[in-house]
C-alpha cells in the first residue's frame, strides 16, 4: 500500500478505491452540501427537475440564510421567501433562518461537519471545516443544483502541501497573523488546486484559531485545508454533544508524498496587515502603523467567534472608540452573540461605541450594511480585501487580526496591539 | 475578434462585484456589470468570438458563478490564462466555457498578434508560434459535450 496524504486517503475512501494518485478523478457522495442565500438561484435552475424527480436526499442539504440578512430589499426578501418554501416542500431539516449565524460557523457549531467527512458548499469559504479534520471545498451554484438532484459529483485528487509549524505564538500575535503571513509568503496562488495539511505544533492553536486559518485556505488557492484531530478537537465536539464514537478521523500516513513542504516558526511571526487590493500584499504592522482608518470591522466567518470578541473587549474595556473612526461588530452566530452578551462582552463593546450587527455576513461582501464611501479605508478581520469588495471600488480594505482592529479602533490609526496600554 | 488582456490574480469581485451577487443571477442582469470594476469598456464593446488573455490565478476568490455565466453569455470563445483558480475552473466546465491553461501562449502574445484556436487538436497559435494545451480528462469532456453540467445531469436522471 502506498502511503497517502489526508486528501488521497479520504478521496480513496469516498471514491471506493484502494489507493488514488494526484490528478485521478473520483466520483464521491459528500456527507453534506451547504448553500445559503444563493439557494434561491440554485433551485431556480432546476425547477422542472425538482418537480419531476424531487431532491436526492433531504439530509444532504444544509441551508443557512446569512448573506443579506435581514433582507435589504424586495428582491432579497423574495429570495429568502423562495428558500423557505423550498425547504418546507422538500422537508429539509438542516435549515437555519436569518439570525442563526454565518453558514460556516453553523455547520461546525451544530455538529454537521465531523472529522473524516466530506462536505461541499456553494461558498468559497467552505474550506473552513478542515479546522476539525473534515475535507471541505467550495463549488459553484450549478454544481450545487446538480448535487441536490443526484447526491454525487466528481473530484480531482489534489496534490498536497505539508506546512509544519514549530513553537508557539508571541503575545499579541494571533492565528490571523499566521495565515496572513503564510499567504504573504506563498502568494494568493501558492496553493492552487492543492490540499494544505498543517502539521507540527498545532496543539498550540485552539479550534477557533484553526478555523481562522482553514477559512483562508482559499485565499492561497487551496482546494481544502486540514488540521489533525487532537484533544482540542475531541473536547470541542464533546461540548457540542458529539462523542468520539460518532466519527472516524482520517490521518495522513507518515511517509505520504507532498508536492511542497513549508516550515513556519510561530514564534517568529509578528502582527501583519494585508494591504489593498490583494490578500497576499502582506506587510509587518510596523511598516503601516499610523495610517488613518475610517471603519473598523470585527467579525465574519474568519474572525467572528467568541474568542475574537473577548480579545476585542479586553482591549476596549472602559475606553471609547476614537471619534475619527467607527467600529462594527458582527458575532458569527446567535450562540456566540448570546455567550458574548451573557459574559458582558457585548456590553463593553456597545459602551465603547461599537455598533453590534446581527449574526451574518454583513459588510464583508458589500451587499448591504457597512458599505464604504469613495476614499474611505476599512481595517477588517474579514478574509478578502479585493477592490470593490465592500461596495465601493474607490475605497480601500486592509485585513488584520481582531487584536489589531481593536487597538486601531481606539486611535483611529493602524495600531500595533503589542503597544503598552493594549 | 478582439483580445482582452489582463494581469495576474483577476478576482471574482473584479469580474462581477459582490454587491450584485444576490440581485443579479441571469445573463441579462449580469452582463451590464461584467468586469465593471476592472475594465468598464469590456461590457460595452465585447463581441461574440472575442478571447481573454490573462496571467496567473484568473477567477480567484468567491464561488459566485456570475462571471462564468456572463463571459459565456457575451460569447467569449475562451479564456487563455497562465493558471486558473479552481472554483472558477469547475464553474467554467459546468457552463461549458472553454478555459485554456497555457502560460507560454500568454507570454508569447503582444498586442495585435493574430491568434487562432483549434480546440479539437488542442492547439493555439499566437503570431507565428503554435502551442499545445492538454485535452481534458474524459469524465470532464463528457460534461462539456453534454452542453454543461445541468444538461449532463438531466441525461443521467433520464437514464436511471
Amino acid at each position: 500500500m502506498p502511503n497517502m496524504t489526508f486528501a488521497e486517503k479520504i478521496l480513496a475512501k469516498y471514491g471506493h478505491q484502494k489507493t488514488v494518485e494526484p490528478n485521478q478523478i473520483v466520483t464521491v457522495q459528500p456527507d453534506h452540501l451547504l448553500s445559503h442565500d444563493n439557494t434561491a438561484a440554485i433551485i431556480q435552475k432546476i425547477q422542472p427537475e425538482l418537480q419531476k424527480y424531487g431532491i436526492h436526499n433531504p439530509n444532504l442539504s444544509i441551508i443557512v440564510l446569512d448573506h443579506v440578512i435581514p433582507a435589504a430589499s424586495e428582491k432579497t426578501a423574495t429570495n429568502h421567501q423562495k428558500i423557505r418554501e423550498f425547504v418546507q416542500t422538500h422537508n429539509i431539516k438542516n435549515f437555519y433562518d436569518i439570525g442563526a449565524g454565518i453558514c460556516h460557523q453553523i455547520v461546525v457549531e451544530k455538529g454537521h461537519a465531523l472529522p473524516g467527512m466530506i462536505l461541499l458548499g456553494s461558498d468559497s469559504h467552505t474550506c473552513s471545516y478542515g479546522a476539525i479534520g473534515a475535507f471541505s471545498s467550495g463549488i459553484d451554484r450549478t454544481e450545487a443544483a446538480a448535487l441536490m438532484l443526484t447526491g454525487e459529483t466528481w473530484l480531482k485528487v489534489p496534490r498536497s502541501i505539508k506546512m509544519t509549524l514549530t513553537n508557539s505564538l508571541q503575545p499579541g500575535v494571533t492565528a490571523k497573523d499566521v495565515i496572513l503571513h503564510i499567504i504573504g509568503d506563498i502568494s494568493a496562488s501558492g496553493a492552487t488546486y492543492c490540499s494544505v495539511e498543517f502539521h507540527g505544533t498545532t496543539e498550540h492553536l485552539t479550534i477557533d484559531d484553526r478555523f481562522t486559518i482553514a477559512n483562508m485556505g482559499i485565499e492561497m488557492g487551496a482546494k481544502n485545508t486540514v488540521f489533525p484531530v487532537d484533544k482540542h478537537t475531541i473536547s470541542y465536539l464533546k461540548q457540542r454533544g458529539i462523542q468520539q464514537n460518532q466519527y472516524t478521523p482520517i490521518n495522513p500516513d507518515p511517509d505520504a508524498t507532498y508536492a511542497l513542504t513549508y516550515d513556519y516558526d510561530l514564534s517568529d511571526i509578528e502582527p501583519v496587515v494585508a494591504l489593498p487590493h490583494s490578500v497576499d500584499n502582506v506587510k509587518p504592522i510596523t511598516e503601516i502603523e499610523g495610517l488613518e482608518i475610517n471603519q473598523c470591522l470585527i467579525g465574519t466567518c474568519t474572525n467572528g467567534r467568541l474568542s475574537d470578541l473577548q480579545t476585542t473587549a479586553k482591549i476596549l474595556k472602559g475606553k471609547t472608540v476614537h471619534p475619527s473612526t467607527r467600529l462594527l461588530v458582527l458575532p458569527a452566530s446567535r450562540q456566540i452573540y448570546l455567550e458574548a452578551m451573557n459574559e458582558g462582552v457585548l456590553d463593553i463593546l456597545a459602551k465603547a461605541g461599537g455598533v453590534i450587527l446581527p449574526p451574518g455576513c454583513g459588510p464583508c461582501l458589500g451587499a448591504h450594511q457597512g458599505a464604504l464611501a469613495p476614499g474611505e479605508r476599512c481595517l477588517s478581520t474579514a478574509n478578502r480585501n479585493f477592490k470593490g469588495r465592500m461596495g465601493c471600488k474607490e475605497a480601500e480594505i486592509y485585513l488584520a487580526s481582531p487584536a489589531t482592529v481593536a487597538a486601531t479602533a481606539l486611535t483611529g490609526k493602524i495600531t500595533d496591539p503589542r503597544k503598552e496600554g493594549n | 475578434m478582439r483580445i482582452w488582456q489582463y494581469d495576474d490574480n483577476i478576482n471574482t469581485d473584479m469580474l462581477f462585484p459582490g454587491k450584485y451577487t444576490y440581485t443579479c443571477s441571469i445573463p441579462e442582469e449580469i452582463i451590464p456589470h461584467l468586469l465593471e470594476d476592472l475594465d468598464p469598456e469590456f461590457s460595452k464593446h465585447v463581441q461574440k468570438g472575442d478571447l481573454i488573455f490573462a496571467g496567473h490565478n484568473f477567477g480567484c476568490g468567491s464561488s459566485r458563478e456570475q462571471p462564468v455565466l456572463g463571459l459565456k453569455a457575451v460569447g467569449i470563445t475562451a479564456v487563455v490564462a497562465k493558471s486558473f483558480a479552481r472554483i472558477f475552473y469547475r464553474a467554467a466546465i459546468n457552463q461549458g466555457l472553454l478555459l485554456i491553461e497555457c502560460e507560454n501562449a500568454v507570454n508569447a502574445y503582444s498586442k495585435g498578434d493574430p491568434v487562432s484556436l483549434d480546440v479539437d487538436a488542442g492547439k493555439i497559435t499566437v503570431g507565428e508560434k503554435e502551442f499545445s494545451f492538454p485535452k481534458l480528462p474524459d469524465e470532464i469532456l463528457a460534461i462539456r459535450e453534454a452542453g454543461g453540467l445541468l444538461a449532463y445531469t438531466r441525461k443521467k436522471l433520464e437514464n436511471k
